[in-house]
């Protein structure tokens, strides 16, 4: 059934007109820009209020504590709180995920007592009739797990085996996508769901009774999204016809699915270039200004700044901090061909200099060869004045996930609206690797958690020996691991299912069972010992291996040296290869991460000392990362060494936390090398020629 | 050939254009008071690779120094002028352009090795720690007679060449120094770039851990600005240079 509405005028029209197919849009209608950023425009005045309003309110909630109020008598849904404003009169794009900025709200579906946490860390109290709802009345996702747990599950829990699981909380990690909402109107979509339920198959299995209600659920979240929209005066049951009301569409998408979900991380997409196909169409019908254009933008990510959730004080110290993973993915490739930079793109980046630097939203360029060398100096130039920049390679996730895929959280590459992620904390290798030479027992609870093999009794360890018993561990760790995950997605779909993303899906969804690793670098440079050095055991009155101690060097980690660095590859391959082996929840395909960006910290508390010598309750290094101060060559040696992980075995991202300091990036504000303005004023002949070389080009 | 290296930096980029290989030699005759490398100036010191090693290492991550190339600094590398001919010569086969970082100090306009060493060599990075001759020997413990006929060969055999000069308070930062190292680097016509550092002091440390004695304590870092200034007087002096020719 083909549709027309005023709000397409002007577009071309492809596949997207007759489905619900956003990519088709994109491609028949964006327009690739290689200029630079003088386009650009700053700050308007009402920007800078509101800005500093919120800058006000930021010091104020830094006051109080890290919280400025709290909801503790309304249980959040997408149409649970009425308007909420910063002024009304200058917010171009308006919402908040409470009745007011800064507030809040209570989510008690991932687990009660997570939720009741929260608010009692902030000396507040949880109605006590909600509590009795949803302690005796309402089971949550968290009490389910707990329900079904087997007590090995538990035991590798509080031993930390396996950890951060999101078992007490929303899991986060998928991606609706909001730019139906703009491009179609929920009508569209809920005609489509409606559609969708209709072609179920009709033989009642349970998967098809899932299934039906399921789409109950998605069609009753998109009839609520309506409503709240309509609470901020917008009736978005039509397109959206024009830039503004585009932003201000997706973004009433995004807000619903905030307001139902405190997810571990509730990324936005891809939506830059997107929008700009609107941008471009007002620029021309003289409808808007770039500067209302930007201001609109501006507004827009201010908004996605103050996205707050309710959380532990547990959960901020395992993420150091606050954070939302507010992920917008910018840039990239398309498989035709033309690179995906828009001017949108410049304003998303441009917020970073009109409202000043920000972890949230976190801009990630979809970086590639093939973007326009403008794009890559401007990238380069807001990075150097803002740190605010993620990167990640376009070139390799391209050729997995196509050309309209998006970040969740900090690496998790998915197909907007056609692909979602079981997120799955980490299973721990390093402590994994003592549990081989200790026959299971955990080297710090003294329990036996892991299986009763035999512990290695040796005084030195043989590196044969050594890795015949690790495979076995790993083996049996990825086993309760994986089963570990099925329980708690089973029982989040059950009790706290993501109505409103799902809705922004299509009807066939393609699951990644996203597993990770912690460690990498611990259990490397230790195989690595063993095999190139010496490694004495240090064993306590149990005869149990509590430390050791290396005799002689040995080839680490982080340094191009391919001695260890295959090490490093290989386990990351033997254990995907044992999570393969497992089933996982609905028919998810089964993928890894290497990608702890701050939890290392945490990981390496509760993990014993390390046959590479690093000590008890060290910190691991992040991610895929060399372990600190370990890698003496240099970056390039450093990342080549992380290059050569295998991406296959670890398709759900891998990590290389990266700091260096400006000057080593080449010279400052390119004041002191290859300066070029000479060439102008230079009286006389011969002069300095202009630059030869780039200050910095990161191009392969 | 073997070579005596300090160490390597896989991502060099304040060493020559793009991202570069750096090489450390080991050695140097010079002591500049400033210098932020002491633990290379021991003959003897470090560890011997190979040419070869070096041009392997270089090649397995080639695609990162896409625009860059390999730069061989020190300690002073013209103490080991025949392994670095070697590993010049081998990065020309390969097509990979060779930066040198050198002071010039061992210059000598009668040893055929430096022809042949520029034969192999795309750029020099010449480091004039000052103009006058006295200065510099306060400056370095040698003279610099030598820095200067060097800088002169390579205009002669034109030479690309990228000119340094730290800028130290109350050492290299006299408004009439500036100006005279101008007009000398006025008198070159293979300058393409001029790099105006600013003192740091990130190299105090190693003189802490080596047990030296770090004889500008208490010397404050040059600001950026101070340094711009600097560059400024250079090229005015510069300018005048080149309006007289």
């Amino acid at each position: 059934m083909e549709y027309k509405f005023e709000a397409w005028r002007g577009f071309e029209h492809g596949t997207w007109v007759k489905e619900v197919n956003v990519r088709s849009f994109i491609r028949h209608n964006y327009t690739p820009y290689d200029g630079d950023d003088e386009f650009l425009e700053d700050a308007t005045q009402d920007t800078q209020a509101l800005w500093a309003q919120v800058s006000e309110l930021s010091k104020k909630e830094i006051e109080a504590g890290g919280v400025l109020e709290m909801d503790t008598d309304i249980i959040s849904t997408i149409v649970s709180h009425g308007p909420g404003y910063l002024d009304k009169d200058k917010e171009k794009i308006v919402g908040f995920q409470t009745d007011k900025p800064f507030k809040r709200a209570f989510q008690p579906y991932g687990g009660i007592r997570t939720a009741e946490k929260a608010v009692l860390g902030r000396g507040l109290s949880v109605d006590p009739k909600i509590k009795e709802f949803f302690t005796v009345h309402r089971k949550t996702h968290n009490a389910g797990v707990f329900d079904v747990y087997t007590p090995e599950m538990r035991a590798c829990r509080s031993s930390h085996i396996i950890t951060g699981l999101p078992d007490a909380y929303g899991r986060g990690r998928i991606i609706g996508d909001y730019r139906r909402v703009a491009l179609y109107g929920v009508d569209r979509l809920i005609e489509e769901k409606l559609e969708q339920k209709e072609t179920t198959r009709s033989a009642m299995y349970s998967h098809v009774i899932r299934e039906r209600e399921e789409l109950a659920e998605q069609i009753r979240a998109l009839i609520q999204l309506k409503e709240m929209a309509l609470s901020y005066g917008f009736d978005i049951s039509k397109p959206a016809n024009d830039t503004k009301e585009a932003i201000q569409w997706l973004y009433f998408g995004y807000l619903a699915a905030i307001k139902e979900q405190n997810g571990a991380a509730m990324s936005l997409g891809r939506t830059s270039t997107f929008l700009d196909i609107y941008s471009e169409r007002d620029l021309k019908e003289g409808r808007y200004t770039e500067r209302e254009l930007q201001e609109m933008v501006d507004h827009f990510i201010m908004k996605l700044r103050l996205v707050k959730f309710a959380r532990t004080s547990e959960y901020n110290a395992l993420f150091s901090g606050d954070p939302q993973w507010v992920t917008e993915a910018i840039g990239g490739v398309a498989i035709d061909g033309r690179h995906m930079v828009t001017k949108m793109s410049y304003r998303y980046l441009h917020t970073l200099k009109n409202l000043g630097p920000s972890p949230e939203p976190n801009l990630t360029v979809l970086w590639s060869v093939n973007l326009p060398v403008n794009f890559k100096r401007y990238c380069a130039k807001v990075s150097i004045e803002s740190s605010s920049i993620q990167y990640e390679n376009d070139d390799l996730m391209r050729f997995t996930h196509g050309d309209d895929y998006a970040i969740a959280c900090c690496v998790s590459s998915m197909r907007i609206g056609k692909e979602m992620q079981f997120f799955g904390a980490r299973a721990n290798l390093a402590k994994c690797l003592l549990y081989a030479i200790n026959g299971g027992i955990d080297e710090i609870s003294h329990k036996q958690v892991g299986p009763e093999f035999k512990p290695i009794t040796s005084e030195y360890l043989d590196y044969d020996e050594v890795m015949k018993k690790f495979d076995a561990m790993m083996r049996w760790l990825a086993e309760v691991y994986v089963n570990t995950l099925n329980v708690i997605h089973y029982m989040h779909d059950k009790y706290c299912y993501e109505k409103i993303q799902m809705a922004l899906h299509d009807k066939h969804v393609t699951r990644w069972f996203a597993t990770g690793i912690a460690g990498l670098s611990v259990v490397a440079d230790s195989l690595s010992a063993i095999k190139y050095a010496k490694v004495k055991v240090i064993r306590d009155e149990n005869g149990l291996a509590v430390d050791y101690e290396v005799e002689g060097d040995f080839p680490k980690y982080g340094n191009d040296d391919d001695r260890v660095d295959s090490i490093a590859s290989d386990i990351v391959h033997q254990f995907m290869e044992h999570i393969r082996k497992n089933h996982t929840y609905r028919d998810s395909i089964p993928t890894t991460s290497i990608l702890t960006i701050t939890s290392n910290v945490v990981y390496g508390k509760a993990t014993g000392a390390t046959p590479d010598g690093r000590k008890a309750g060290e910190a691991f290094a992040p991610g895929a990362n060399p372990m600190h101060r370990r890698d003496t060559h240099g970056a390039i040696a450093s990342l080549a060494s992380v290059s050569k992980l295998p991406f296959k075995d670890a398709q759900d991202g891998i990590s290389n936390t990266f700091s260096i300091i400006p000057g080593a990036l080449g010279k400052e504000d390119r004041i002191f090398a290859g300066d070029i303005d000479v060439d102008i004023d230079c009286a006389g002949g011969s002069c300095f020629s202009p630059t030869l070389f780039e200050s910095l080009d990161i191009d392969e | 050939m073997k070579g005596r290296i300090h160490s390597t930096e896989s991502f060099g980029t304040v060493d020559g254009p793009g991202v570069r290989f750096v090489v450390f030699m080991q050695g140097c005759p010079l002591r500049c008071i400033y210098c932020h490398n002491p633990d290379t100036w021991k003959m003897g010191d470090g560890e011997e690779v190979l040419a070869e090693e070096i041009i392997a290492q270089f090649k397995k991550n080639r695609s990162f120094y896409s625009n860059g190339g390999i730069t061989v600094t020190g300690g002073e590398p013209l103490l080991q002028i025949d392994f670095v001919t070697k590993l010049f010569a081998m990065a020309k086969a390969e097509n990979i352009h060779t930066c040198l970082d050198t002071s010039g100090i061992t210059f000598c306009e009668d040893d055929p090795r430096f022809d042949e060493l520029m034969a192999y060599t795309d750029l020099v990075m010449l480091d004039i720690k000052h103009i006058d001759k006295d200065a510099h020997k306060q400056l370095t413990g040698s003279g610099n007679d030598r820095i200067i006929a060097f800088a002169r060969y390579l205009n002669d055999i034109n030479k690309s060449l990228w000119i340094r000069h730290v800028v130290i308070p109350g050492y290299t930062d006299k408004e009439e120094d500036l100006y005279k190292l101008g007009k000398f680097i006025g008198t070159l016509s293979n300058v393409k770039a001029l790099d105006v550092l600013p003192y740091h002091t990130l190299g105090v440390s190693k003189y802490r851990e080596l047990g030296m004695k770090y004889r500008l304590e208490g010397v404050e870092p040059m600001s950026k600005d101070g340094a711009l200034q600097a560059k400024k007087i250079i090229l005015a002096g510069y300018r005048e240079k080149k309006s007289e020719i």
